[in-house]
């Protein structure tokens, strides 16, 4: 099944004027955000295919400028995000992308941290009714949806890694929904997405940062029904 | 969800005993592990969104960013109340709300997808426009949201409900046959009258292509939601009198699917046919391109 549940046909609350180029956008934008980790200094984003063609029109540009600024979907102060964004101290920019691109609403973003000063390069595709993909971090390929807790984990290649942090989420009665690998080279850099059905304790998330070839970890977590039912416990 | 289809659907309401509505919001319970009062209360945040957007677009300037459509809701609402319209009343007052809704999308502000945002206006169109005129309460039209959820998530499934995918059918012609099913049930219609009026909603828009001018979701998508609010009300009022689809509603939804898979490109939601390119849609398109 596609489409999973009654508020993935009423919903989401958005501002408009386009599902896929508005909600879909900001939320990959928002992603970002939580990829990295913190506020944005600097933000490249660079548009492809249909998104490249109409996205002053639909506020595609406002859409994920306010995603950077961690705004839901149905936030009111969407469009006028690039000011605000701004106001903040993020500069950012928007450019149309030529060459391959995996989706006709695709967009690239290079971001700086404004704290860390941390590099984060993300390709994120919208898919339409406001879904969305994350489907490349710095090279890895992932498939993220953000409609699910999401933990990310950047560590080395090593043997039984995964078999520690699957024990991990044992331990801390955690299911994973879906999980994906993959690495640069072998015994080189990795990284792991795991999709799970509860958002992970703030207790779980250190004893896998405490794992020896970890090293960091990361939360998306873009459900905005599950933020207003539980309150924003999800800290990255 | 215990049910794929419509027929299923109307079968498990008459084994539960329930409504379409009453039904959705156990299954939707069941499904996401959260309790039925969360999830109705959601959805009530949702209706209240739906009402916040007619009411601005009723009240507010509405202009879109291209500044292309806006007010329209305004003029039809003026002019219902000062001439003796064509339509009528309540059907008019339908029309209006959609506009309103799709106006407020169009000029980026706050609005439910039902099921995406070019399709947004119908069900608010429907639902306060009955809700002033029949006096139900809050509650009574937020469990008439899950019912037409349920009727969307069949639709979806078997189907399509994007326009990059099957064309504006998949968009408008969804959200009209969602309406029509919900308002068929909250009007009194058993849960087999209201899977009829989605399949007579449905087979009225079969075929329908997604030309967007310029690529924006405002020629002619607001003024389909318009169109489509008062198609709602006539398959409801088809429905409720007894007539029934004779072809039934679930091999409806699969023809949606035919027809929108075998649309060409153009007419999926690229702007690279239908009206978006007739001369005038193309003198949009280039005079937006030089505004920049």
């Amino acid at each position: 099944m596609r489409f999973k549940d009654v508020f993935s046909i009423i919903g989401p609350a958005m501002v408009g004027p386009s599902s896929s180029h508005t909600a879909g956008a900001a939320r990959i934008g928002r992603a970002a955000r939580q990829v990295l980790g913190e506020m944005p200094r600097t933000a490249e984003v660079t548009f492809f295919g249909s998104f490249a063609a109409t996205y002053q029109g639909h506020g595609t540009d406002r859409a994920i400028a306010g995603g950077l600024l961690d705004f839901t979907t149905d936030d009111h102060r969407l469009p006028d995000s690039i000011e605000l964004a701004a106001e903040a101290g993020m500069e950012i920019s928007f450019g149309q992308g030529t060459g391959l691109f995996p989706h006709p609403n695709t967009v690239r973003l290079r971001l700086t941290g404004s704290e860390s000063g941390t590099e984060l390069t993300l390709t994120g595709i919208s898919i339409g009714g406001g879904n969305i993909e994350i489907v490349d971090i710095d090279g890895f390929g992932v498939k993220l949806t953000g409609m699910y807790p999401t933990v990310l984990i950047n560590h080395m290649d090593y043997l039984g890694v995964l078999a520690s942090v699957t024990d991990v989420m044992r331990q801390g009665q955690c299911n994973i929904g879906h999980m994906s690998l993959d690495r640069k080279n072998r015994s080189g850099a990795a990284l792991t997405v795991l999709e799970l059905d509860e958002a992970a304790t703030p207790e779980l998330l250190r004893n896998l940062r405490a794992l020896p070839a970890v090293k960091s970890v990361k939360v998306v977590d873009l459900n905005e029904q599950a933020h207003v039912q539980k309150g924003k416990d999800i800290t990255s | 969800m215990n049910f794929q289809t419509l027929s299923q659907l109307a079968v498990l309401c008459e084994e539960r005993g329930l409504g379409i509505g009453a039904l959705m919001l156990e299954e939707q319970s069941a499904e996401s592990g959260r309790s039925k009062e969360q999830e109705f209360a959601t959805m009530s945040q949702y209706y209240g969104v739906m009402k916040e957007a007619v009411h601005r677009g009723m009240h507010e300037d509405t202009t879109s960013r291209s500044g292309l459509t806006g007010l329209d809701a305004q003029r039809v609402a003026a002019y219902n109340a000062a001439d003796e319209p064509c339509l009528g009343g309540p059907a008019g007052q339908a029309m209006a709300y959609a506009l309103a809704v799709s106006e407020v999308n169009a000029s980026m502000g706050r609005i439910i997808a039902t099921p995406t945002a070019g399709s947004c206006g119908i069900i608010p169109g429907v639902f306060l426009s009955c809700q002033e005129r029949f006096g139900w309460d809050d509650d009574y039209m937020v469990t008439g949201l899950f019912a037409a959820g349920a009727i969307g998530y069949v639709i979806a499934n078997n189907s399509f409900v994007s326009g990059a995918e099957g064309g504006c059918q998949a968009e408008v012609g969804s959200a009209i046959g969602m309406a029509a099913g919900a308002l068929t049930e909250m009007r009194g219609g058993t849960p087999a009258q209201a899977v009829h009026a989605v399949g007579l909603a449905l087979k009225n828009t079969l075929g329908l292509i997604c030309d967007p001018v310029g690529g924006l979701v405002e020629i002619p998508c607001i003024v389909r939601n318009g169109f489509g609010a008062v198609t709602a009300l006539a398959a409801a009022d088809m429905a409720l009198a007894g007539v029934r689809s004779v072809i039934p509603s679930d091999e409806v939804i699969k023809v949606m699917l035919e027809v929108g898979s075998a649309m060409p490109e153009k007419h999926r939601e690229t702007a690279g046919g239908g009206l978006a390119q007739t001369p005038t849609g193309r003198k949009i398109m280039k005079d937006l391109r030089n505004k920049k």
